[in-house]
């Protein structure tokens, strides 16, 4: 309908193989993309239904912000009342939630690359190149043999979630003073049964190698050695790919990194000077290209307002703009590793900063880690220990749960009054990833990174284009909310 | 059978569990049955301007249209102008969208408590006036106004639940691909009667607690949850005990309340979601088709029969005393 409104300008939407909805708007000159816009066109409104309910309700209501991000969401919100309770779960309900935030980013990862951004490369434009029958294959969109084994392998792992958490997506088990749900002995050698299967499900098809030897690639040696002898599965597949089309310089960013941190790894940022802390009260929003009201001034969290503007013609999205200590930063797996302080991922953003190919290496890197952390926490789940604490909540507070969902930083920020809730606002990984311009006219991390990006003649949606937008694993529900 | 499927005002989180069917896989079960997906957000290929043709394609009667899923809820604002969700790359609200597709469809299936009511999208103060296809609420009408109906003589199917078991809409599917669903294989709120004629109630592990009124004071705690801890498992419509979710969960099993999130409005219960509001004492929603005096009757005489083992395991995150084991009678 309007994919070339006039000359220079493209209009792609609706983006799909991204959880939800969106819209990016280029301008292109000379084959390039000069500049972008990201518009989240979707508002619901998720702060505003949480003000005036009981604090306990967030549990419910939360998760319902996102079906890919249910748990974290979850996990945001029970950690926010916990440290509002001024409770800590015994270590069985921290280490259930842990691996059950685990479960979900893992299962997260394994769709994204399955799912959502290898079959761009078994499109017909690809049709010439040496990889493309094996892609094509393994790839095609809904009906490649990797996809449809992707399938089923998450389904095998997701039934974690009908042992501990009685369904997924939206269950109601994470609660602030630990978890619902006791484990037995018999619960616990059927979850390393599942956990044991999905491992080899990676170890065969995913990566063909033990998961540890793709945790100990410290190098851009050690991963261009697996990419030209290295053992056959995705992972090298995807370093060939990489490699012919140049990956590892498309969609480069501002290369300011920040997470939250969970129990692999710790809360920081990085900035191109090594690992520094995060301070969570320089975070704040900027509304100038939001549709948003309350322009005037950045609003921390806990001071944040959620007033959409519908007639408002300046702002072209309904996301707002985080900022951290006044900058945008890049969120999600490779940001977790690099803080995490992963050679490989020091090594891959020391190199070439966040681009497609580290993002999506820093994601496989991780999805292997986590395989083998979560063998390990069930091995310490103690059945004869704790679920549970009680959790009396006060009638007037203010905190905040900060945690890290798949695609990177959900944080919850809310304020009881009178045993209600006042205001909630919640930051979600993607709308640090896809904010659109401050009030300094400083785009967000897409919009940089989409910058330069070559656009062939002819293509209404390019192809390079989708790359970099999948590269970030988007979430456009939890987005907006 | 083709299908077309939309995410309007939601989470996805329908999408995301459809994934999980299981014995066979999704793409095995609908291959199976023979439907074709004309476009999926999550599955398919085509983006952008190739979507865009497709939709048009449909309105224009190029391309045939059998069932148009639609997940998440309609959101009518600001001011009924549809702009909170405006179908990105084509200027064009959602809900317009899904208005004029839906007349041309064979079948329209609301997937999820969004689409068919409002659900969550809904809660509150409704900031973005979110209504389902074809309730806004309790009430009909929605997007599509009650009377409508599909081609195919259906009105919208409702294959309500927050998230929808996966097996629920591919059930709701292949009945539709056999020509197998009529008006009467539908309840008032028109969902699937082939999960919606069961309660949470059937096949609840705690089933033993609710008999004797042995109840759960907080989460973890073994017994019912009706009583105190807001579970409406006798009143909801759904065969989560029966059928069970992730291979062999559910809520009242995973330790929390049931919701009844296949019921309209359940976004509002009137109550926090996790106290069971009472009167007197007594629970003020009763169990599905229980005259109260002997609601009360059973309850005050279950709860003095309460056998100790029951009452103590009512109140532990684990079998604290096992049933006894009777020994064979001697000959």
């Amino acid at each position: 309908m309007s994919d070339t409104e006039k000359p220079g300008r493209l209009i792609v939407g609706p983006f799909n193989r991204v959880e939800g909805d969106l819209e990016v708007q280029l301008d292109v000159e000379g084959g390039r993309v000069r500049s972008a816009r990201v518009n989240s066109p979707l508002f619901r409104g998720f702060e505003r239904i949480l003000e005036g309910r009981a604090p306990l309700d967030a549990l419910v209501i939360v998760p319902r912000i996102c079906g890919i991000c249910s748990v974290s969401q979850s996990h945001a919100a029970a950690t926010a009342l916990a440290d509002l309770a001024g409770v800590t779960p015994p270590p069985n309900g921290t280490l259930a939630a842990d691996l059950m935030l685990a479960a979900e980013n893992a299962g997260d990862h394994l769709t994204h690359f399955h799912l959502f951004f290898m079959p761009d490369f078994a499109r017909a434009a690809y049709a010439g190149r040496p990889w493309f029958g094996v892609v094509a294959e393994r790839f095609k969109a809904a009906a490649g043999s990797a996809v449809r084994e992707a399938v089923e392998a998450r389904t095998g792992l997701f039934r974690l979630f009908g042992i501990m958490g009685g369904k997924w997506p939206h269950t109601l088990t994470l609660q602030p003073g630990g978890v619902a749900r006791a484990l037995d002995a018999r619960d616990k050698v059927r979850l390393a049964a599942i956990i044991e299967s999905f491992r080899r499900f990676l170890e065969t098809k995913v990566y063909g190698a033990p998961l540890e030897a793709v945790a100990e690639l410290s190098s851009l040696n050690a991963l261009e050695r697996w990419r030209d002898g290295g053992p056959a599965g995705h992972f090298r597949l995807f370093l060939e790919i990489s490699a012919d089309l140049g990956l590892d310089t498309l969609g480069r960013s501002w290369d300011r990194f920040l997470s939250y941190g969970n129990a692999l790894q710790p809360r920081g940022i990085w900035q191109g000077a090594g690992i520094a802390p995060l301070d969570p009260g320089a975070i704040a929003e900027d509304h100038s290209f939001a549709r948003m009201a309350d322009r005037e001034r950045r609003h921390h969290p806990f001071d944040g307002s959620t007033v959409p503007d519908g007639a408002d013609e300046a702002g072209y999205t309904w996301c707002k703009a985080p900022r951290l200590g006044g900058l945008p930063f890049e969120t999600g797996a490779l940001a977790r590793q690099l803080i995490g302080g992963h050679p490989l991922a020091a090594a891959l953003v020391a190199a070439g900063g966040g681009t497609v190919f580290s993002r999506v290496v820093g994601r496989l890197l991780e999805l292997a880690r986590i395989c083998i952390a979560m063998g390990q926490w069930v091995r310490a789940l103690d059945v004869k220990g704790d679920w549970y604490v009680d959790a009396p909540l006060p009638d007037e507070g203010a905190a905040m749960g900060l945690t890290e969902a798949a695609r990177g930083a959900l944080g919850h920020w809310l304020r009881v009054e009178g045993g209600r809730i006042a205001s909630y606002q919640i930051i979600a990984p993607t709308t640090w990833n896809f904010s659109p311009r401050d009030s300094d006219g400083v785009p967000g991390p897409l919009e940089k990174a989409l910058e330069g990006t070559a656009v062939e003649p002819g293509e209404r949606a390019p192809v390079a284009v989708q790359h970099v937008v999948r590269s970030f694993d988007p979430c456009m529900v939890c987005t907006v909310h | 059978m083709n299908m077309l499927w939309l995410q309007s005002g939601g989470c996805g989180g329908c999408t995301m569990s459809m994934l999980c069917a299981e014995a066979p896989d999704l793409i095995s079960t609908l291959e199976g049955a023979g439907i074709e997906l004309l476009w999926h957000p999550t599955l398919s290929e085509a983006t952008a301007g190739e979507v865009v043709d497709l939709l048009l394609a449909i309105l224009d009667g190029r391309q045939t249209l059998d069932v148009l899923c639609v997940e998440g809820s309609i959101l009518q604002g600001p001011n009924g102008t549809g702009r909170f969700h405006m179908m990105a790359g084509t200027g064009r609200p959602m809900m317009d969208w899904v208005r004029d597709l839906a007349g041309h469809a064979r079948h329209v299936v609301a997937v999820g408590t969004c689409a068919a009511f409002g659900g969550v999208t809904a809660a509150g103060a409704n900031p973005a006036d979110a209504c389902g296809l074809q309730y806004d609420g309790r009430q009909r009408g929605g997007l599509l106004g009650p009377d409508f109906v599909a081609r195919g003589g259906l009105p919208a199917i409702n294959v309500a639940g927050c998230p929808t078991h996966p097996n629920w809409v591919t059930e709701t599917l292949m009945l539709l691909a056999g020509d197998g669903l009529a008006a009467s294989d539908l309840d008032q709120y028109q969902r699937p009667r082939f999960y919606a004629d069961h309660l949470v109630h059937h096949g609840c592990p705690r089933n033993e607690y609710y008999e004797y009124k042995a109840s759960a004071h907080r989460p973890s705690d073994l017994g019912c949850m009706m009583e105190h801890m807001g579970c409406l498992g006798t009143q909801a419509h759904a065969d989560c005990n029966t059928r069970l979710w992730n291979g062999e969960g559910s809520c009242t099993r995973g330790g929390y309340a049931c919701i009844n999130c296949t019921a309209p409005e359940f976004e509002e219960p009137g109550h926090a979601y996790m106290e069971t509001p009472k009167f007197a004492g007594i629970p003020i929603g009763l169990p599905t088709d229980m005259p109260k005096a002997w609601f009360v009757a059973l309850s005050s005489l279950a709860k003095a029969a309460t056998p100790d083992r029951v009452r103590r395991n009512a109140a532990a995150d684990r079998i604290v005393v096992p049933p006894t084991v009777h020994e064979k009678r001697k000959r």
